[in-house]
C-alpha cells in the first residue's frame, strides 16, 4: 500500500519530483513473461536485464522489481525454457508465465481510474478548502461571494467527474428499487451543491462546496484501498495459475509435439513423461507405469496402469513414459465431475452478508427519514423553503458516512497486508470476518496436513546388507518411494551393494543380479508378498527368502503439529476427514492429537459431513488441496487451500496459503477476529459521532466550518484506529 | 483586494500544473514498478548518457 499513495497535487508543484525520463514501457508485444522470485537489487536487475540483451533474439527485457518479473520481447524462435536456461545460468530461478493468464493484471484499469478521479477530487477540495477559509474567517460581503462563485466554478466540473462512480452505483440500486450506500452519498451530494449554489446566488452566508469536495474526496480514497486490496490479491491469484503453463507431448506420425494443453482434442494421442501430470482424461494405450491419484482422491497409495486403463487428469505419472488416447478434453475432464458436486455445494451454503451491508441496511433509511424530517420540521415551523432545505443537506452532510466508507476498507486494506506478509492470500472481499466465526476447524490429509511425500519408517529394522541392496536398487529409480528409500540409507551412512544388470520394470520396481542371485525391489505382487494397508515397497534377495517390506508414512508438513495444536488452544474443535485407507489417517490422527477423524471419504461424504456440521450451527473453515476437496471447501463458511493445491481447488477456496508453513493459519484466526473487532468499533465511533453531530445539524447549528471539521476529524479517527491492527 | 485577481488564478494555475504533472506519471506507467525504479535510480549504468 506503500507507493500507490497520490502524490498531493496541491498548490505547490515544487513538492513534486520532477517528472524524470519517463519509465521506459513494458515491452509492447512482450511475448515472453518469466517469473524471477529470488530477484531483490539492482544488481540483479542490471544483471537480468543485460544478461537478457546480450543473448541473440532478444530485442529488449524489462524487470519489474516489484512484481518479481521480466517481460522480455523476442524473436519468435526464442521460446521461454530457453531464456529460462539463460537466467539458470545466470544464477536466477525462473519459471515461465501463461501472459494471457496475467493480462488481466497488466491493464488495471479501474485503478488508474479511481486514482485519476481521486487525484482530481484533491486538486480541487485544497482550492476550495483556501476559499473556505477564507470565508469562515470573515472575508467581506463582496469577496465572500466572488469566492463562493469561484468555488463554484471548480466545483460543479469536479463532482461531474470524480463522483461518478458513487452517481452509477447508486442508479444501478435505485433502478432495481434498492437502497445501498451510495445513495444516501449521492443525494448529500448533490442536495448540498444545489443548496449551495441557491445560497450563493442569493448572496448566502453558507455554502457547502467544500464539505461536497472532501466527502468525495475521502470516500474515494475508501473505494481505492478497497480497490487496491482486491487487485493485489487478484493479480497474486492470477500468477499462480499462470504459473501452471498446460502443456501436452502430442504423440503425431511424423513424431512428438509439445502443444498448449487447451489445442488437444479427443482421440489425440498424448505421451506423459515420468514425474508429468495427466493433461486430460484418457485410456491408457501404451506403457506400464504407476499413478499417484492422491490429489484426486486423497489415496497415498500409487495405482498400478497399464493398457487398457482409464486415466484422469490430475493424476501423476510415476515410473514409466505412457501414451494415452484422451477420451476427454478441457472442461470435460473430471473437474467436470465435480463441478454437478460443488454446484449443490454452493446452492446449501447460506449467504454471507458483510459487516458493512448490515451497516448500509440500518444506516441508509436512517439518514433518509432524518433528513426529510429536518425538512419537514422546518419548514412547518418557518414555511422558508430555503432555510429547511439547508438544514437538510446540512444532516446529509453530516450524517454521510466518511467513516463508515473509509472504515471497512481501511481494517481490511490492514488486515490483508499483515497476513499477506505471513504468507496467507485474501482472495475473497468477506473472508476475513467470515475467518473471525470459525468454531471448527476440518483439515484434509494428503497434500494437506502431510506434504504428499513418502518418509521411511521402518529403516533400523533392516540389517546393513540388506539396506545397501536396497539402496543400490533404489538409486537407480525417481519413483518416490526409491526416492526416499536412497535419501534414508544415505543419511546413515550406507555404501550401496555392488549390483550387476540394474534395470528398472516401470510399473512394477526395480531388478538387478547379487552376488548371482535376482534381487528386486518394488510392488507387492511382483516380489512375491503380501499387500499391507500401508504405503510400502518389497524387497526380495533370492534364495526364498521372505520378502522384505520397507513402510512409509507421509512426511508431516512443515508447522502441521503446531497449526493443530494452536487452533486446539484457541478451543476450535479439529476434525480431519481423508480419502486415503483407515490405517494412515489413524496414525496420523494419534500423532496430531485429532479426536476426531474419517478416513476413507468419498468428495460426496466430506461435503455432506461439512454440510451436516453447519446445520449443528458450527461455522467451519475447511483446509484441503485436493479435487476431492473442492465440494467441501465450497460448502464449509470459509476455506482455505494451500498454493501447491489444483487449479480448482485454489479457485473454490476464498484464501490460498503461499507457503508450505501451516503455521499462519492459527494465527490469521487470531488476525481475523482483531480486524473484524476493529471494523466493529469503527462503526461504533462512527454512530458515537452521528449520534452527537445530528442534534447539532437538525437545529440549524450546522455551519459548513463544523461541518467540515467534523467530516474530517471522525475520518482521522476511523483510519487511525484501523492502523491499529497488529 | 485587487491583488485577488492575480492571486486565484496563479494559484490554481500552480495547482493544475501538480495535477496535470500527476496524471501525467500515471498516464506513462511511473506507478507500475515503485520498488524497482527506486533501485534503478542507485546504478551507475547510464549516467553518461540515457538508455538508448
Amino acid at each position: 500500500m506503500t507507493a500507490h499513495m497520490p502524490a498531493s497535487a496541491a498548490a505547490c508543484p515544487g513538492c513534486l519530483a520532477t517528472p524524470m525520463e519517463p519509465a521506459a514501457e513494458t515491452p509492447k508485444d512482450a511475448r515472453i513473461a518469466l517469473s524471477l522470485p529470488t530477484i531483490h537489487c539492482q544488481a540483479c536487475i542490471s544483471a537480468v536485464e543485460n544478461g537478457l540483451a546480450a543473448h541473440p533474439g532478444v530485442h529488449s527485457a524489462r524487470v519489474n522489481l516489484t512484481l518479481k518479473r521480466v517481460m522480455v520481447d523476442a524473436e519468435p524462435a526464442l521460446t521461454a525454457p530457453d531464456l529460462v536456461d539463460v537466467l539458470a545460468g545466470l544464477g536466477y530461478e525462473a519459471h515461465e508465465l501463461d501472459t494471457g493468464a496475467l493480462r488481466a493484471t497488466e491493464t488495471d484499469r479501474t485503478g488508474r481510474d479511481l486514482l485519476m478521479r481521486l487525484a482530481v477530487a484533491g486538486f480541487a477540495s485544497m482550492n476550495v478548502m483556501l476559499l473556505s477559509v477564507s470565508v469562515w474567517a470573515g472575508a467581506g460581503e463582496a469577496t465572500r461571494d466572488l469566492f463562493h462563485w469561484i468555488s463554484a466554478a471548480i466545483t460543479i466540473p469536479t463532482i461531474a467527474f470524480s463522483a461518478r462512480p458513487f452517481f452509477r452505483n447508486a442508479w444501478a440500486a435505485l433502478s432495481v428499487r434498492r437502497l445501498n450506500m451510495d445513495v444516501p452519498i449521492t443525494l448529500a451530494i448533490l442536495l448540498a451543491l444545489v443548496t449551495s449554489l441557491w445560497e450563493t446566488a442569493l448572496s448566502g452566508q453558507h455554502a457547502y462546496f467544500d464539505a461536497a469536495l472532501t466527502l468525495t474526496f475521502f470516500l474515494l480514497i475508501g473505494r481505492y484501498l478497497d480497490h487496491r486490496t482486491r487487485a493485489v490479491a487478484r493479480s497474486a491469484a492470477e500468477e499462480l495459475a499462470a504459473l501452471e503453463v498446460p502443456r501436452a507431448s502430442l504423440v503425431t506420425e511424423t513424431g512428438e509435439r509439445d502443444i498448449p494443453v487447451a489445442e488437444l482434442a479427443v482421440g489425440d494421442l498424448i505421451r506423459v513423461r515420468p514425474g508429468g501430470r495427466m493433461p486430460v482424461d484418457g485410456v491408457i494405450t501404451e506403457g506400464r507405469s504407476e499413478l499417484d491419484r492422491s490429489l484426486l482422491t486423497g489415496e497415498t497409495l500409487p495405482v498400478f496402469a497399464e493398457p487398457g486403463r482409464a486415466a484422469s487428469a490430475g493424476e501423476v505419472n510415476l515410473t514409466g513414459p505412457l501414451t494415452i488416447r484422451a477420451s476427454a478434453v478441457g472442461q470435460d475432464t473430471s473437474l467436470h465431475r465435480m463441478a454437478d458436486l460443488v454446484a449443490i455445494a454452493e446452492s446449501g451454503r447460506s449467504r454471507y452478508t458483510s459487516l458493512a451491508d448490515q451497516a448500509a441496511k440500518l444506516y441508509a433509511p436512517g439518514v433518509h427519514i432524518l433528513a426529510a424530517l429536518a425538512f419537514v420540521g422546518w419548514y412547518v415551523y418557518s414555511f422558508d423553503l430555503r432555510t429547511a432545505l439547508n438544514i437538510a443537506a446540512a444532516v446529509l452532510i453530516i450524517t454521510c458516512p466518511c467513516a463508515l466508507g473509509l472504515a471497512v476498507p481501511a481494517v481490511t486494506t490492514a488486515a490483508s497486508g499483515r497476513l499477506f506478509r505471513r504468507g496467507l492470500l485474501i482472495k475473497h472481499a468477506t473472508a476475513l470476518e467470515r475467518l473471525a466465526e470459525v468454531d471448527t476447524v476440518v483439515f484434509d490429509k494428503t497434500g494437506t496436513l502431510t506434504e504428499g511425500t513418502p518418509e521411511l519408517t521402518n529403516l533400523h529394522e533392516f540389517q546393513p546388507q540388506t539396506l545397501a541392496v536396497a539402496f543400490a536398487l533404489a538409486r537407480g529409480s525417481s519413483h518416490p518411494l526409491s526416492m526416499s528409500i536412497a535419501e534414508a540409507a544415505q543419511a546413515i551412512g550406507t555404501a550401496p551393494a555392488q549390483l550387476q544388470d540394474i534395470a528398472e520394470v516401470p510399473g512394477y520396481g526395480t531388478e538387478a543380479t547379487w552376488q548371482g542371485r535376482r534381487v528386486r525391489l518394488g510392488r507387492a505382487s511382483w516380489v512375491g508378498a503380501e499387500q499391507g494397508d500401508q504405503t510400502a515397497a518389497y524387497l526380495s534377495v533370492g534364495d526364498g527368502a521372505a520378502p522384505q517390506a520397507f513402510r512409509f508414512t507421509d512426511a508431516l508438513r512443515v508447522g502441521a503439529e503446531q497449526a493443530v495444536q494452536k487452533l486446539q488452544a484457541q478451543s476450535k474443535h479439529v476434525l480431519l476427514i481423508s480419502g486415503d485407507n483407515t490405517k494412515p489417517v489413524e496414525i496420523l490422527a494419534t500423532r496430531l492429537g485429532i479426536a476426531d477423524w474419517q478416513a476413507e471419504a468419498l468428495p460426496e461424504d466430506k461435503a455432506a459431513r461439512i454440510a451436516e456440521l453447519t446445520e449443528q450451527g458450527r461455522r467451519v473453515l475447511m483446509v484441503g488441496d485436493g479435487l476431492n476437496d473442492t465440494a467441501a471447501l465450497t460448502a464449509a463458511h470459509v476455506s482455505i487451500s494451500p498454493a501447491s493445491a489444483l487449479d480448482a481447488a485454489r479457485v473454490a477456496s476464498d484464501i490460498v496459503l503461499l507457503g508450505r508453513d501451516l503455521t499462519p493459519i492459527a494465527e490469521s484466526c487470531v488476525t481475523a477476529k482483531r480486524g473484524t473487532k476493529r471494523i466493529r468499533e469503527n462503526f461504533q465511533i462512527a454512530t458515537f459521532y452521528n449520534i452527537m453531530a445530528v442534534p447539532l445539524a437538525a437545529a440549524g447549528y450546522a455551519t459548513p466550518l463544523i461541518a467540515a471539521l467534523a467530516m474530517s476529524i471522525s475520518s482521522i479517527i476511523v483510519s487511525l484506529n484501523a492502523l491499529r491492527l497488529k | 483586494m485587487l491583488v485577488l485577481s492575480w492571486l486565484i488564478p496563479i494559484s490554481l494555475f500552480l495547482g493544475g500544473l501538480g495535477l496535470a504533472a500527476f496524471i501525467y506519471t500515471v498516464r506513462s506507467n511511473q506507478y507500475d514498478d515503485p520498488e524497482g525504479d527506486a533501485r534503478r535510480i542507485l546504478s551507475d549504468e547510464w549516467d553518461h548518457h540515457p538508455k538508448p
